[in-house]
């Protein structure tokens, strides 16, 4: 060999040696920093209950459960209530969860049971996943200069005839419920869309041949077969989907129209948890900051307890995702 | 024995798929697969809309001097928003700073030391519960922990509540790129005589690393247009960048004057706003062409 008549060597010496002292200190720290930072993780969603709920102790005293159920918000008087705030935040999320949901598991089904050729296949989930990745500021921008416009007459000519139906009680007079809770559902929509597809492609291919080979159309197929078996994936989905319209702020923030009110009318302002903090901290006075520090642990259980739903769900509806 | 002998008008007729298509379940899986082509064409819409609006409304406005120019006041024209894409860039390194060793050092921890350990799997849920943390709750907790105890408004406190949305995202792609590495490539290290951390630096590591780097780019993306956290952590300026002070970033920006009723500020709005959607898109790009080199 080459490399041996390089390597100027004498017999019986050689360069396996044990690693020498340096070596095992660098992997004692090195070892010891990887243990450190996992547990750092722990200490760190702890830390941040403990912050956020510290904070909140104070407006938990003064206020209680009052708090919760009071629907008025007044910064001078220093009375508080978010019950509109939390009204809004699951109205826009359910809203969200139905369109984004049903377009989501439509696009898994499609990108999933062989309608298209491998690659178109490819290029539109990636258009799909691209859907997530613009930033929902810009989201809230183009939901104010083109998507409340075109919405607009369509939303009005609903509430013209079909008044009497309580979700289109009302004009939508610009900013509402309705553009930012249709904003939320394509945000929700290329997770849903993900972890679905997820599902169906854990489905083993032998069943898909047999449902086929018994002589099933393809929506059969999908419809009794597919959609069953893939409906614990796509629940986990569906509730991770919803988590994420919880806790999304600037999209409704730019677009829910900011108003203190419950209503059932689509088209109506009305607020959220998130949007109730991104827009009233920057000027909040001590007390108030109490009060949101509230409502943000409000936010925070609810989308603690929605996400570790849908993960739990998520790990055991699928083979082998339990070990994970 | 007449069961034996098949009709044959079966045997001779063969199916016409044609007429098939418009009758019965052939029918209803049609009509299903129309309306599923048409939901799957109508949700990309909104990404060409934007995309459309971006370049329309983004680009008459675009020159060399938004990307330069500090931003105007109310009646001003001209102006740009140089300071914030010098404070996007500094609070999103600073986030990459801090989540980048953390999530990769955590990550090693899982993928390696000690996957079945109790405190791996308590860490593990730790990171996906963090990953569905409300980005506005993760700028409650900053301002609560830095704004509060530094008693202003600034750089750090915006960078680090980025990176608390950073972190769970590097550490899970970094742990599931760790994983796709061959076992018998560690063992081959192992078997040389390398210390753990010799296997990790010199093997794992380097193998990994384009699977690493696409989670990393991802969570950059995703902070680079997080906007929720920056609003009371960093706040805005109109100056350039002081890190102990508050501080402007693209996102901010765009929030800001969204809502103005100046037509200049608005104009910038949508220029910053394709900015951002090109940076992000070029960090989304990279990434997935990274994970696609992996396979």
């Amino acid at each position: 060999m080459d490399s041996q008549k390089e390597l100027p060597m004498k017999w019986g010496e050689s360069y396996a040696t044990p690693p020498s002292f340096r070596d095992r200190l660098f992997d004692k720290a090195f070892r010891g920093m990887a243990y450190i930072f996992t547990t750092l993780t722990i200490v760190l969603l702890a830390y941040i209950l403990f912050e956020i709920g510290g904070k909140a102790i104070p407006a938990m005293q003064k206020y209680g459960l009052n708090l919760l159920v009071s629907t008025q918000w007044d910064v001078n008087q220093n009375i508080f209530g978010i019950l509109p705030e939390i009204w809004g935040t699951l109205y826009s999320a359910l809203f969200a969860l139905v369109v984004g949901g049903v377009f989501g598991v439509a696009i898994a089904i499609f990108l999933t049971q062989d309608f298209l050729p491998h690659k178109i296949e490819i290029v539109l989930k990636n258009i799909i996943e691209m859907l997530a990745a613009i930033p929902s500021v810009v989201y809230g921008l183009w939901g104010i200069f083109v998507l409340i416009p075109i919405i607009r007459p369509f939303a009005n000519f609903l509430h013209a005839y079909f008044g009497w139906v309580p979700f289109f009680g009302t004009e939508l007079s610009g900013p509402g419920l309705f553009p930012g809770a249709l904003v939320l559902s394509i945000m929700i929509l290329p997770t849903v869309a993900a972890v679905s597809q997820d599902a169906f492609r854990a489905i083993p291919y032998k069943t898909k041949e047999a449902v086929y080979g018994m002589g099933a159309t393809r929506w059969e197929a999908i419809l009794r077969v597919m959609l069953p078996t893939a409906s614990g994936g796509i629940f986990g989905a569906l509730v991770l989907g919803f988590g994420r319209a919880l806790g999304e702020t600037m999209a409704l923030a730019m677009l829910v129209g900011n108003s203190n009110q419950i209503s059932l009318s689509l088209f109506s302002p009305a607020n959220t948890l998130a949007a109730l903090l991104a827009l009233n901290f920057p000027e909040a006075g001590t007390t108030e900051v109490e009060v949101l520090m509230f409502a943000a642990i409000v936010l925070l259980v609810i989308t603690l307890v929605v996400n570790v739903v849908g993960q739990l769900i998520i790990n055991y509806s699928q083979p082998g995702g339990a070990k994970r | 024995m007449t069961s034996h002998t098949l009709p044959t008008d079966t045997i001779v007729k063969k199916p016409n798929f044609e007429t098939q298509r418009f009758e019965g379940r052939a029918l209803q899986s049609y009509i299903l697969s129309t309306i599923t082509i048409v939901m799957a064409v109508s949700a990309c819409l909104p990404l060409f809309s934007v995309i459309i609006m971006l370049l329309y409304r983004g680009g008459k406005r675009f020159s060399m001097e938004v990307l330069y120019a500090l931003p105007p006041t109310a009646f001003e024209t001209g102006g740009g928003f140089g300071n914030a894409i010098i404070g996007t860039l500094f609070m999103v390194g600073l986030a990459a700073a801090i989540s980048v060793p953390f999530g990769i050092l955590a990550a090693i921890f899982l993928a390696e030391l000690g996957p079945y350990k109790k405190i791996s799997q308590i860490c593990r849920f730790c990171a996906k519960t963090l990953t569905g943390l409300p980005s506005i709750l993760a700028g409650v907790f900053s301002y609560a922990a830095v704004v509060l105890v530094m008693g202003h408004y600034s750089a750090w406190a915006g960078g680090i509540a980025l990176s608390l949305l950073m972190i769970p995202i590097v550490m899970l792609t970094a742990e599931e790129a760790l994983k796709m590495v061959p076992k018998s490539m560690k063992e081959a290290a192992y078997g040389m005589g390398c210390t753990p951390a010799q296997a990790m630096m010199k093997v794992l590591l380097p193998v990994a690393m384009p699977g690493i780097l696409t989670g990393v780019f991802l969570a950059v993306a995703r902070a680079a247009g997080e906007t929720a956290p920056l609003l009371f952590t960093a706040l805005f300026s109109e100056y350039w960048l002081q890190v102990n002070d508050p501080t402007a970033s693209l996102a901010v920006l765009i929030y800001n004057y969204s809502g103005s009723p100046f037509e200049n500020q608005i104009e910038l709005a949508w220029c910053a706003s394709l900015v951002l959607v090109v940076l992000v898109f070029i960090l989304n790009i990279a990434s997935r062409a990274l994970g696609q080199r992996k396979k």
